[in-house]
């Protein structure tokens, strides 16, 4: 069997908090990202599903190096991106891109389309040869869904849709050929019929170039069409992982249930009872002793306050963090 | 004036007809004016009936006029925004006879509106129970300091926040939290109808089903009639009794939720419900809308729609059609019903 593209094992993300001086080490930490396990194939979209505050984006920033794990590996195509700095970062991070939320924030409002989509290009000096570049350009522009690329090159954002923009923010990806794209919730911000378009395109992405794909969402509604695996996250941990019809069919963490009932399903005839939990998540300094989801659970026990679950492995390739899931 | 009744209770199936509606409009269009350059049609000819305790979805896509709609209903159009035409009544008082003075005792007392994006419009340097405090000031000038904080403290726990909170700002709040307090401002006059304007948006789904959960208990325990705008389809088909689909300023669909969702009819609607993922289908492609819908100032001559209309015929380029009346309250402005349609009066029986 390959080797999976991206292997992250036991990934801690921490931040300290409060008063610290180079005397005194600080006394609390946020813990963002807690011990975190997952693989990526090849070819794969693992959506990543959890509330705000949860650590998916500090997830997501520690893979592309933009944040400092603070123990862990992140194995990415055979090299161990945590042991890299300078320019060999640099490097690696051009096979792993981002794609934002935002498309009416995330382009720049003063540059033309064909500027935004060779940006990267010419950072990573790439390309170096006018004619290359834009032939460059053009290739990943039709990748998008933008044809003909003509049309688009000369315009400024403002004259694109939002449908447009964010099919640019994903040329501006395509165009160094990663391996892997890190899209954080990258239709929230769109009309309904336009996540249809979006969400296709990166399904489309993921089969006819093989590229891998980490859809970061709150929604599970948006994910089902691209995913092929679904990982929950609450606060800071993986609490279930499996195959997507898995997880929607059989979800066996009571966050995953929950999230599940309280996903709109567009029909009224489908409305189901809903498991609304109290309040939000807690506060990610101070870490409830058990299990950290317990204080929040419709079905805790005695059990999950003192004990912390791990995740386990129920069938192939589903696992999740509950003692009596 | 209404006086607050807890314990009456709504059923929720009670069909909103049975009573003689609490808001009723009727033909509204609105346009917006900036000459030189040529009139925006923003709204046109939208009618609907909104029953006490009933929930009407307005649902479209971005610039589709939902917003500009609401807004006219609250007479807080920008002033490039005129009402050219059609009437609002709200328990038999027409809104749009009333001078700027009587419509503002009205506004916020019976009809109230949670914004877009409300809940960073609160001010981050004020107590949240004090902006509570001054919304009911503004319409009881009488009501004593004593009477004000028991009143703020019966809100806050009405939106369920606990009354200890009343001193705390903002920023102390959750983004959920904020949203509640701005429900509870919207409530703090015991308006009959709150107009909610994409009230979940921003908020994560666990949060967005809290604030869903709270709306549906306001109008089951007081009656409250509440039309919430969306572009989700799946917030609409978890509360609402009632939708309205728009589309290039002008009523698509509008039907009872059921039949909306499960017997569309008009091909925007079919098209849009498509674009959802399949329950059972979850991982089957999706069915995105090709082209956009269309810019205010420069519609089509025929059907708003017609550019788009996978179904659309010679006919629909050069005739816009009427709002056909269906069976089962369903009315659909599409040639394709025109055969089943029950009369072709092309606007509701507000008889």
């Amino acid at each position: 069997m390959a080797s999976p593209l991206v292997a992250v094992r036991n990934l801690r993300t921490l931040f300290p908090v409060g008063a610290h001086s180079v005397f005194r080490a600080p006394a609390t930490f946020v813990h963002a990202v807690d011990d975190v396990t997952f693989d990526i194939d090849e070819g794969e979209a693992l959506a990543l599903v959890g509330e705000s505050g949860c650590g998916k984006s500090t997830l997501a920033l520690t893979l592309l190096g933009l944040e400092r794990p603070t123990t862990g590996s992140i194995d990415f195509a055979g090299q161990e991106m945590t042991a890299l700095k300078g320019s060999e970062l640099k490097a690696a991070r051009r096979n792993m891109q981002m794609i934002f939320q935002d498309p009416y924030e995330s382009l720049n409002p003063l540059m033309r389309v064909g500027e935004i989509v060779a940006e990267p290009l010419i950072v990573h000096k790439l390309a170096n040869a006018r004619s290359d570049r834009e032939a460059r350009v053009r290739a990943a522009l039709e990748a998008a869904g933008l044809k003909p690329p003509e049309v688009y090159l000369e315009r400024y954002p403002y004259q694109l849709s939002g449908g447009q923009r964010q099919r640019v923010a994903i040329a501006a990806a395509l165009v160094l050929e990663p391996r892997l794209l890190l899209a954080d919730e990258p239709v929230s911000m769109l009309d309904v019929s336009i996540r249809a378009e979006i969400i296709n395109l990166l399904a489309e992405l993921k089969q006819t170039r093989k590229i891998s794909i980490l859809f970061i969402t709150h929604d599970l509604g948006t994910v089902t069409a691209v995913a092929d695996r679904i990982a929950v996250m609450y606060l800071g941990r993986i609490v279930e992982l499996g195959r997507t019809a898995d997880v929607l069919t059989q979800p066996r963490h009571p966050y995953t249930k929950a999230l599940l009932s309280v996903t709109p399903a567009p029909n009224p005839r489908l409305r189901k009872e809903r498991i609304i939990l109290k309040g939000e998540t807690p506060d990610p300094t101070r870490l409830p002793g058990g299990c950290r989801f317990a204080p929040r659970c419709p079905v805790a026990q005695p059990l999950c306050l003192a004990s912390d679950p791990p995740l386990t492995a129920l069938e192939t390739g589903h696992t999740a963090a509950c003692h009596f899931g | 004036m209404r006086t607050k009744d807890v314990t009456a209770h709504v059923d929720e199936k009670m069909p909103p007809t049975a009573a003689k509606p609490v808001l009723s409009v009727c033909s509204l269009s609105v346009d917006y004016v900036a000459p030189p350059k040529p009139a925006a049609h923003a709204v046109q000819d939208v009618s609907f009936d909104l029953g006490r305790g009933e929930v009407l979805g307005l649902v479209g896509e971005s610039g589709c006029g939902k917003s500009t709609l609401a807004l006219a209903l609250m007479r807080l159009l920008p002033p490039a925004g005129r009402i050219v035409n059609g009437s609002v009544r709200l328990q038999d008082i027409e809104l749009l006879d009333l001078d700027e003075a009587r419509m503002a005792s009205l506004r916020w007392s019976q009809i109230a509106m949670v914004f877009q994006g409300a809940m960073n419009a609160l001010n981050p340097v004020r107590a949240v129970g004090d902006q509570i405090a001054e919304a009911i000031r503004q319409h009881d000038r009488t009501i004593g300091k004593a009477a004000t904080v028991r009143r703020v403290d019966e809100l806050l726990e009405l939106v369920g926040i606990a009354a200890n909170r009343r001193t705390q700002y903002p920023f102390q709040y959750s983004g959920g939290m904020r949203q509640r307090a701005m429900i509870a401002m919207a409530l703090a006059c015991n308006p009959a109808v709150i107009v909610a304007d994409e009230p979940t948006t921003a908020l994560d789904v666990m949060i967005q089903a809290q604030i869903l959960d709270l709306l549906s208990r306001l109008r089951r325990e007081l009656g409250l009639a509440i039309i919430l705008v969306t572009h989700d389809l799946g917030i609409v088909a978890e509360i609402c009794d009632r939708v309205l689909v728009m589309y290039g300023g002008v009523t698509a669909e509008y039907a009872p939720v059921d039949l909306a969702f499960n017997a569309p009819r008009h091909p925007y609607t079919q098209a849009l419900l498509h674009a959802f993922p399949d329950p059972d289908h979850p991982q089957a492609k999706l069915n995105s809308i090709p082209g956009a819908p269309p810019r205010l100032d420069a519609l089509p001559p025929g059907c708003r729609f017609a550019p788009r209309c996978p179904q659309a015929m010679e006919r629909c380029q050069q005739a816009a059609p009427a709002l056909y009346a269906l069976p089962d309250d369903q009315f659909a402005s599409c040639f394709l019903v025109e055969d089943t349609a029950e009369d072709r009066r092309g606007s509701l029986d507000h008889g």
